[in-house]
């Protein structure tokens, strides 16, 4: 059984039921597989395999003596690094925080911990989550396993990288403007953006606090569904959680549900800029669903081409804020250099930002600064209005909407690591998503022809998840490209 | 904001407490100064009279009842962080007003 | 050309609430350097705030008691600015929309003298916000250290309009302000204890015109004194400058207390820039009409009101009122008192005079201040002991004897009396036969009285109440007196 890091959720829940199996026998095998591999992938920051293996071992005490909890108990998850975890470095790919360890949980963590999981190492990112690319981590660069030359998309790079190479059952990641969909896309495993307040962010190092949401990577739209389920939460520590609305059970759900449904195809997002392969893919899957009965039907999102810059202003005002607490006073990097009140926070931030965290902030300083509000950050927040509405316009039409995930597959390292700007539109299909706060899951719809993975975008409506998981389900099962496993 | 767009990086840098070399803030501004101007698209739509969005969800009231204490933390895990601490306060070089 | 000083003044006050304005960890003056902090109060990567609501419907009965228009709608707004006691360089406040809009207190000036009541005049408010208190800093030789327990209170900040014109209005209001937010149980304002604390905005104007003059602000002023003192240095110093044909330069100054001089703050010139923005982390709040029609009826008589009311229906003087309704306990205490016995003067004279000079005996040999609540004393005491002076069952004279014992034991005066067999001597007889001795003893007194000089009976009374241990009835006394010396 050499091969259980490459299982699923349910396939491995079934043998731990069965008793074929054990919770450490599949933490090993992960284990084992990050250790043959990682030195090529370099998805893990750190990882404590004692660690695992003891919560792994008191899944196996707890399966013996009656009391599973359930089918994600003993399963081994990796956390992006910019997820508390007690007693864990929580470092956000980032020199500033190069030696802290969180005190507390994640309120997702927790949640997880409930069911059983085994927490298992901190997975690489974009330093703060920002990038599309993982090149901003400040410690490594996690290579893309389906081809080591190019980069796994971003911010959670490491998260992606980690399923795809087995390095891990399901992963956690943060979607702020695409950061868990376009990985999940340019590595060709199933990643999932909740409805805006539908996981607390408590625990998440804030990056664009009106945007960020956690999510799973997952080999199976199941599988993510059932993560999906152990992290919901109206969590008392996050004001912006929200209570579960409508179905959530999504794992039965999505076996139940078979739609024909009717689906959105915004013709803004086959335009300018969409790779032709990507397209053509694209095109393939919306025909298999019109070929399933589905009615496709044209729909505008007309505020679309305005996604990209409404998000950098919103995003990076917010982060320009958020990432003051570092400072050097009460944790992470201070400067030597620090000499008065002044030096203490401009050397420490100087020196423990990197060029990407650096170039937002002061992008997101700027668009608050006095004069430029109003022209930037307040007009950008009425865009985001009408971004919003072009959504519920549609949805009064349709019951979800497929596009790609990612205008092109993965690019090569260093490819457009001068160019911020064209990274920034590398997100263009995915951001809008979190400006409106809705659900987004990126399913492998295929490969181009020298061997990279795309991926499909499903939007659901706010609280749609349970019909957004369904649609995704129908088109992973009937086409199965997440048994393909990449040649490491 | 249609006029050619400029970040005084000085000005902004100090706000934002970032000390950068010139270099990287010549390069900065360039870059900045071309996104900015990508960023003119939002003049393109008319806003007139639309709410801004500052949340994603229209949502109110949401607040901890009865004022009841919860757990504190020990000293000893902020000075377990804390770069520079003395007698459980952290130490920062002096303040002068 | 005679100038008019302009001052306003922005009033910080910590609310008294258990908990901090965003978390539940405790708040207690004077304890240990950061035992009441949690993850929340440190700005720790991934916390997120959640309102107290105490602090809010604390904050709008503070509203409601200084005639301000409770808001529909509240929200929260960050402050961005760096320094070191501010554990996320942000502050959660109200800059757009606070609760408590507009508003006016009223305030009472000094008299000419301490005991006659000085004029009348009404303070106009700007707003009341809430906001959190930043950490602690103290400055040492060489470096600062930081204590964050004070971080995150609850502070209310009241502006007022630019509406006084000296430093007697600016700490009548000081004072007026105070009571009120004492009476209604919102804050100790405790100014050594920082729980309240005052900046100053002054501008001079030439008399006869509208336009305010450049204004500085005032900072560190944290007594009632020091208030004073600034504001009427800075009248002087800007004076000067523009006699001397100088311009005022905007800009903060700081109260030095040891040179009694302020200078300017420099380093708090260069940015004002504070980059407000609506926090993405908090919601909104909504103002509950029928709540705050109860928070209206919970509220207090306001002191000058109360003050008016016991002048107008109690007919007592300014001498009692103004030592009477500075504190809701002894009105309290009063009004009780007059349930059982309708003496207001006399039983106001007993508050104000003997009880208060006991309590502030018995606070000196103690170590703390002991409020109405803390002594044995009950209105019951205090009635009961008038009353039975005014049935003629004591003199005045034993009265005080008896007020002092029942301070100490806590005993009823009538039962003291009982006990100490205290009760005046109304036997005629008896004070007869002592009044012709002590006439027949002092010849030279009874001639003074004789001459003219009243006084002199108190000579020839002393005797009489040493024999009667001070029983004889007063009244009675003073009769026979003059009666036997007529006669004789």
């Amino acid at each position: 059984m050499s091969d259980l890091h490459f299982k699923t959720i349910t396939e491995l829940a079934a043998m731990l039921a069965a008793g074929d199996i054990t919770s450490v026998a599949i933490t090993q095998s992960v284990i084992n597989r990050t250790a043959a591999v990682d030195a090529q992938v370099k998805a893990f920051l750190s990882s404590d395999p004692e660690d695992a293996l003891s919560q792994a071992k008191a899944s196996d005490e707890r399966r013996v003596a009656g009391k599973s909890l359930g089918p994600l108990d003993g399963i081994p998850i990796g956390i992006k690094d910019t997820l508390a975890v007690k007693d864990q470095p929580l470092r956000c790919a980032s020199k500033m925080l190069e030696n802290y360890v969180s005190p507390f949980d994640a309120t997702c963590i927790t949640k997880l911990r409930e069911a059983g999981v085994v927490i298992w190492g901190r997975l690489n990112m974009d330093e703060f989550a920002m990038g599309s690319s993982t090149e901003n981590s400040a410690y490594q660069t996690t290579c893309n396993p389906w081809n080591l030359e190019t980069i796994p998309g971003g911010s959670s790079g490491g998260s992606a990288a980690a399923m795809a190479a087995g390095e891990a059952i399901a992963t956690l990641g943060t979607d702020t403007g695409g950061s868990i969909r376009q990985p999940a896309a340019l590595c060709g495993v199933v990643g999932m953006k909740p409805t805006y307040g539908l996981i607390s962010r408590y625990g998440l190092v804030a990056f664009a606090s009106s945007l960020d949401q956690v999510g799973p990577f997952a080999r199976t739209v199941e599988d993510a569904a059932l993560l999906m389920e152990a992290m919901l939460s109206k969590d008392p520590l996050d004001s912006t959680s929200i209570a579960p609305q409508g179905e959530t059970n999504y794992a039965a759900a999505l076996k139940e549900k078979k739609g024909p449904w009717k689906l959105g195809i915004p013709h803004e997002f086959f335009g300018e800029g969409i790779n032709p392969e990507v397209k053509t893919n694209i095109e393939k899957a919306i025909d298999w669903y019109k070929g399933q009965g589905c009615e496709i039907v044209d729909i505008s999102l007309p505020h679309s081409e305005l996604a990209v810059p409404v998000y950098y202003i919103v995003a990076t005002a917010e982060a320009s804020s958020n990432l003051a607490r570092f400072d050097g006073v009460r944790y992470g990097h201070r400067s030597d250099e620090a000499k008065d009140a002044m030096t203490l926070f401009t050397k420490s931030r100087g020196e423990g930002f990197g060029d990407e965290v650096k170039r937002r902030i002061i992008l997101g300083t700027y668009v608050l600064s006095s004069g430029y509000y109003d022209a930037y950050y307040l007009r950008a927040q009425k865009v985001r209005r009408r971004i919003l509405g072009d959504f519920e316009k549609a949805f009064e039409q349709v019951d979800a909407i497929l596009t790609p995930t990612s205008p092109t597959p993965a690019f090569k390292r260093g490819e457009r690591a001068d160019d911020p700007l064209a990274m920034y539109l590398s997100d263009v299909y995915t951001i809008s998503v979190n400006l409106a706060g809705l659900p987004a899951i990126s399913i492998p719809s295929g490969f181009t022809e020298s061997g990279l993975p795309i991926g499909l975008q499903v939007i659901g409506k706010a609280f749609g998840e349970a019909d957004m998981f369904a649609i995704a389900n129908a088109f992973e099962q009937s086409h199965g490209y997440y048994k393909m496993m990449p040649a490491l | 904001m249609s006029e050619t767009p400029h970040i005084d990086i000085d000005y902004v840098a100090n706000l934002a407490r970032l000390d950068m070399t010139e270099e990287e803030k010549s390069k900065l501004g360039s870059q900045l100064d071309d996104i900015l101007g990508y960023f003119d698209k939002l003049n393109s739509v008319d806003v007139e009279g639309v709410e801004p969005m500052a949340h994603a969800h229209r949502v109110a009231n949401v607040w901890r009842e009865g004022d009841q204490t919860g757990e504190t933390y020990a000293p000893e895990i902020l000075t377990g962080m804390a770069p520079d601490h003395r007698d459980n306060q952290v130490v920062v070089p002096k303040v002068v007003e | 050309m005679p100038y008019e000083a302009v001052i306003g003044l922005e009033i910080h006050v910590q609310i008294k609430t258990r908990t901090k304005m965003f978390t539940a960890a405790p708040y207690q003056y004077g304890a240990a350097p950061n035992t009441l902090t949690d993850a929340v109060v440190l700005g720790l990567p991934g916390t997120l705030p959640v309102l107290n609501y105490a602090a809010i419907e604390k904050c709008a009965k503070l509203g409601l008691m200084l005639g301000c228009e409770i808001a529909e709608v509240c929200k929260w707004d960050r402050k961005n600015y760096f320094y070191p006691d501010s554990p996320k360089n942000y502050q959660l406040t109200q800059n757009e929309e606070p609760l408590c809009i507009g508003g006016k207190v009223e305030i009472e000036l000094p008299g000419p003298s301490r005991n006659v009541e000085g004029d009348h005049r009404w303070v106009t408010l700007n707003r009341i916000h809430l906001e959190e208190d930043p950490g602690k800093l103290t400055h040492e030789a060489f470096e600062t250290v930081i204590d964050f327990n004070r971080a995150g209170i609850p502070l209310a900040e009241i502006v007022t309009e630019p509406d006084m014109n000296s430093s007697t209005e600016a700490v009548a209001f000081l004072n007026c302000l105070r009571n009120m937010i004492v009476y209604a149980g919102i804050s100790d304002c405790d100014m050594e204890k920082g729980q309240l604390r005052c900046d100053a905005n002054v501008s001079l104007r030439p008399v006869g015109t509208d336009k305010l003059g450049t204004r500085t602000e005032m900072k560190n002023l944290n007594s009632i004194s020091n208030v004073k003192a600034a504001i009427e240095y800075e009248i002087e110093r800007q004076t000067e400058v523009l006699k001397g044909g100088g311009s005022i330069t905007q800009e903060t100054r700081r109260w030095d207390v040891e040179s009694s001089s302020s200078f300017s703050l420099r380093s708090k010139e260069e940015a004002h820039d504070y980059r407000y923005f609506p926090d993405p982390d908090l919601m909104p709040v909504q103002m509950d009409r029928s709540r705050i029609k109860e928070l209206e009826a919970e509220l207090p008589e306001p002191p000058l009101d109360k003050q008016r009311r016991y002048q107008e229906s109690f007919k007592l003087p300014f001498t009692l009122t103004s030592v009477l309704c500075v504190n809701r306990e002894l009105c309290e205490f009063f009004e009780e008192a007059l349930q059982t016995h309708q003496a207001p003067k006399q039983i106001a004279n007993y508050i104000t005079n003997d009880l208060l000079r006991e309590l502030s005996a018995a606070s000196e040999s103690g170590d703390c201040a002991l409020g109405v609540g803390q002594c044995k004393l009950t209105p019951s005491h205090i009635a009961t002991l008038v009353k039975i002076i005014d049935e003629g069952v004591i003199s005045k004279q034993i009265g005080k004897e008896v007020f002092t014992e029942m301070f100490v034991t806590g005993e009823m005066p009538d039962a003291i009396v009982e006990k100490k067999g205290l009760k005046q001597s109304n036997d005629i007889g008896e004070i007869e036969a002592l009044c012709r001795e002590a006439i027949a003893g002092n010849t030279k007194a009874v001639g003074q009285y004789k001459e003219g000089n009243i006084k002199a009976l108190n000579a020839l009374k002393g005797p009489v109440m040493k024999a009667t241990k001070g029983q004889a009835n007063p009244a009675m006394l003073d009769g026979l007196l003059k009666k036997l010396i007529d006669e004789g």
